[in-house]
């Protein structure tokens, strides 16, 4: 697979290393009434779907940035790739 | 029919005519008291052992595709029961015991062979973490040698012992661990099941649930409606997506596994070999080829092929290890889809839907667990209650902080 980095262009993927699901970048607040069971959920359960999955890799052979790539994940064709900073900006998670 | 020598001289003399179909292709009832989704080993087996030692009738067993054509028919085929923490163990040598007499309780040939399995040590760290795993074994009924690195040059001569990185140091070995032909262990379950009055239907696709009022009352598939007093899912690296069409979200990310064979070679590999340290594995299969892979690819995947990345992975970590390696051809390369848990660890459990059932999270070792899975699985549904050496795998592990985490990885399945 080949991720096309917003910052460094076409990199091969054996470059990144992978988290998971984009959706862990909204971490629930620890402050909540409901933290334990939005914790559980946060740290367990997965969506993991078989088609576009929005998901984290980090650029560790690389520039050290996180990217939001968007993968089929019954092809591996990857469509979009975002730095997950401006993702997290966006998303009202990051200033 | 019985299966038999003495039917296999006949049937030769007899130009092979009285074979017959192993298991009747029969079509879907529109109820029963038992319907397991997923015709891979799993799901054959825990048909078979609800039958058998628990006496149930009226079970199916529903497969989208073909018997076997999922990951029972794509994986290296190791069993073994070399496990160190006490919610797997137990469950993991009963299996092996279940293998050891599991062609004679079939009436089937699936080429059961302990011919042992080897797991190499580098360091001092490393030989202490065995020597702890080893006595973990012992101490629930399984076998575990410390062997030196003597012993391994005695047995293994063309390991090389002396790589710079990864000098073998000793190694663990289970001498009644070894390989199983994968496909005989679906066709095998599956014969036996149909025997005993289980309806295997092919060509079915679960597409949804009928759940009212919290109660499962049967599935919708490709073929129509079917009512069923207990819903058994068992579907592997499809759990995510079966168990969505119920409204579950659940503990397990879907990953590529590759594996590989070589062209076939006279006997070079009397055992199983495993070099964690370097992401390889290898055995020779009966037919000579030799079967080998390393680690998952690493990202969520339902392609069922892999990248080249890991591809030179494995090839690299066996190239140091095991020199010859290289002057043999690859014959197959291939990925299946891994169930993959988030501590690496199976689930066997009720849901909260009342009468759905789950079992799935086998990540790349749920081969060896085939017998037991579906023995306790069976358990469970007759009973409604764990089998005594499947109580840990429970759905409410995770919220409850008693994962069963044999590599200490944390919540990252590809990291199991
Ligand atoms: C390359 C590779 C190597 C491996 N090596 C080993 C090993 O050496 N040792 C070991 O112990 N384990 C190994 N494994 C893991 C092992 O193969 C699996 O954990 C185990 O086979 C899973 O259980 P199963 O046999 O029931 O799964 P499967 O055979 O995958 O059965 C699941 C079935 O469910 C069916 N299904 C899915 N969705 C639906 C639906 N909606 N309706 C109806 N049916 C459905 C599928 O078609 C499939 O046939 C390996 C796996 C792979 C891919």
């Amino acid at each position: 697979m080949i991720i096309n980095h917003p910052l460094l262009g076409p990199r091969d993927a054996a470059e990144f290393t992978y988290l998971g699901d984009a959706a862990l970048i909204h971490r629930p607040d620890w402050a909540a009434p409901d933290a334990l069971p939005q914790f559980t959920d946060y740290g367990y359960l997965r969506d993991n779907p078989a088609g576009l999955h929005r998901e984290l890799w980090f650029h560790e052979g690389g520039d050290r940035s996180w990217l939001v790539v968007t993968r089929d994940t019954t092809t591996h064709e990857i469509t979009s790739v975002e730095l997950a900073r401006d993702v997290a900006r966006r998303e009202g998670r990051s200033t | 029919m019985r299966y038999s020598g003495l039917r296999v001289i006949k049937e030769a003399l007899t130009g092979h005519k009285g074979w017959g179909a192993a298991w009747r292709d029969p079509d879907p009832q529109p109820a029963y008291d038992y319907v397991i989704i997923g015709g891979g080993g799993h799901g054959l087996a825990t048909a078979y052992y609800l039958a058998k030692i628990y006496g149930q009738k009226r079970i199916a067993v529903l497969e989208k595709g073909w018997i076997g054509g999922g990951n029972v028919g794509r994986n290296t085929t190791i069993i073994r029961s070399n496990y160190l923490l006490d919610g797997s163990e137990p469950f993991y040598e009963f299996s092996l015991k279940l293998w050891e007499g599991l062609e004679q309780d079939l009436n089937y040939n699936a080429m059961v062979s302990q011919r042992g399995i080897l797991n190499l040590i580098h360091s001092d760290a490393q030989r202490d973490a065995f020597i702890r795993r080893g006595n973990a074994m012992i101490l629930n009924g399984a076998d575990a040698d410390l062997l030196t690195t003597a012993q391994i040059k005695e047995r293994y001569p063309f390991l090389n012992t002396d790589n710079a990185r990864f000098p073998i140091k000793g190694g663990l070995a289970q001498h009644r661990g070894g390989t199983v032909r994968h496909d005989a262990v679906a066709w095998g379950y599956a014969r036996a099941a149909d025997k005993l009055g289980v309806d295997i239907i092919q060509n079915c696709e679960v597409t949804g649930f009928l759940i009212e009022d919290g109660v499962c009352k049967g599935v919708e598939t490709s073929r129509g409606t079917i009512k069923a007093g207990k819903v058994a899912s068992c579907v592997a690296g499809s759990s995510s997506r079966v168990m969505a069409k119920a409204g579950m979200r659940l503990p397990i990310e879907s990953h590529v596994l590759q594996a590989f064979v070589s062209e076939g070679l006279k006997p070079v590999l009397p055992g199983v070999i495993t070099f964690g340290a370097g992401h390889f594995y290898c055995s020779q299969s009966d037919k000579g080829g030799l079967v080998f892979g390393g680690d998952i690819d690493g990202y969520n995947s339902y392609a069922q092929r892999g990248n080249l990345p890991v591809v030179e992975d494995v090839c690299e970590g066996g190239m140091a290890i095991f020199p010859m390696l290289g002057r043999a051809r690859l014959l197959r390369m291939w990925g299946g889809i891994m169930d993959m848990s988030m501590d690496g660890s199976p689930i066997i459990d009720r849901t909260h839907i009342e009468r759905l059932y789950f079992n799935g999270g086998w990540c790349y070792g749920g081969f060896k667990a085939t017998p037991a899975s579906g023995y306790v699985y069976a358990h469970l549904l007759a009973k409604d209650e764990p089998h005594p050496t499947a109580i840990a795998y429970r759905f409410d592990r995770f919220n409850r902080g008693l994962m069963i985490d044999e590599k200490g990885m944390g919540n990252q399945p590809n990291l199991h």
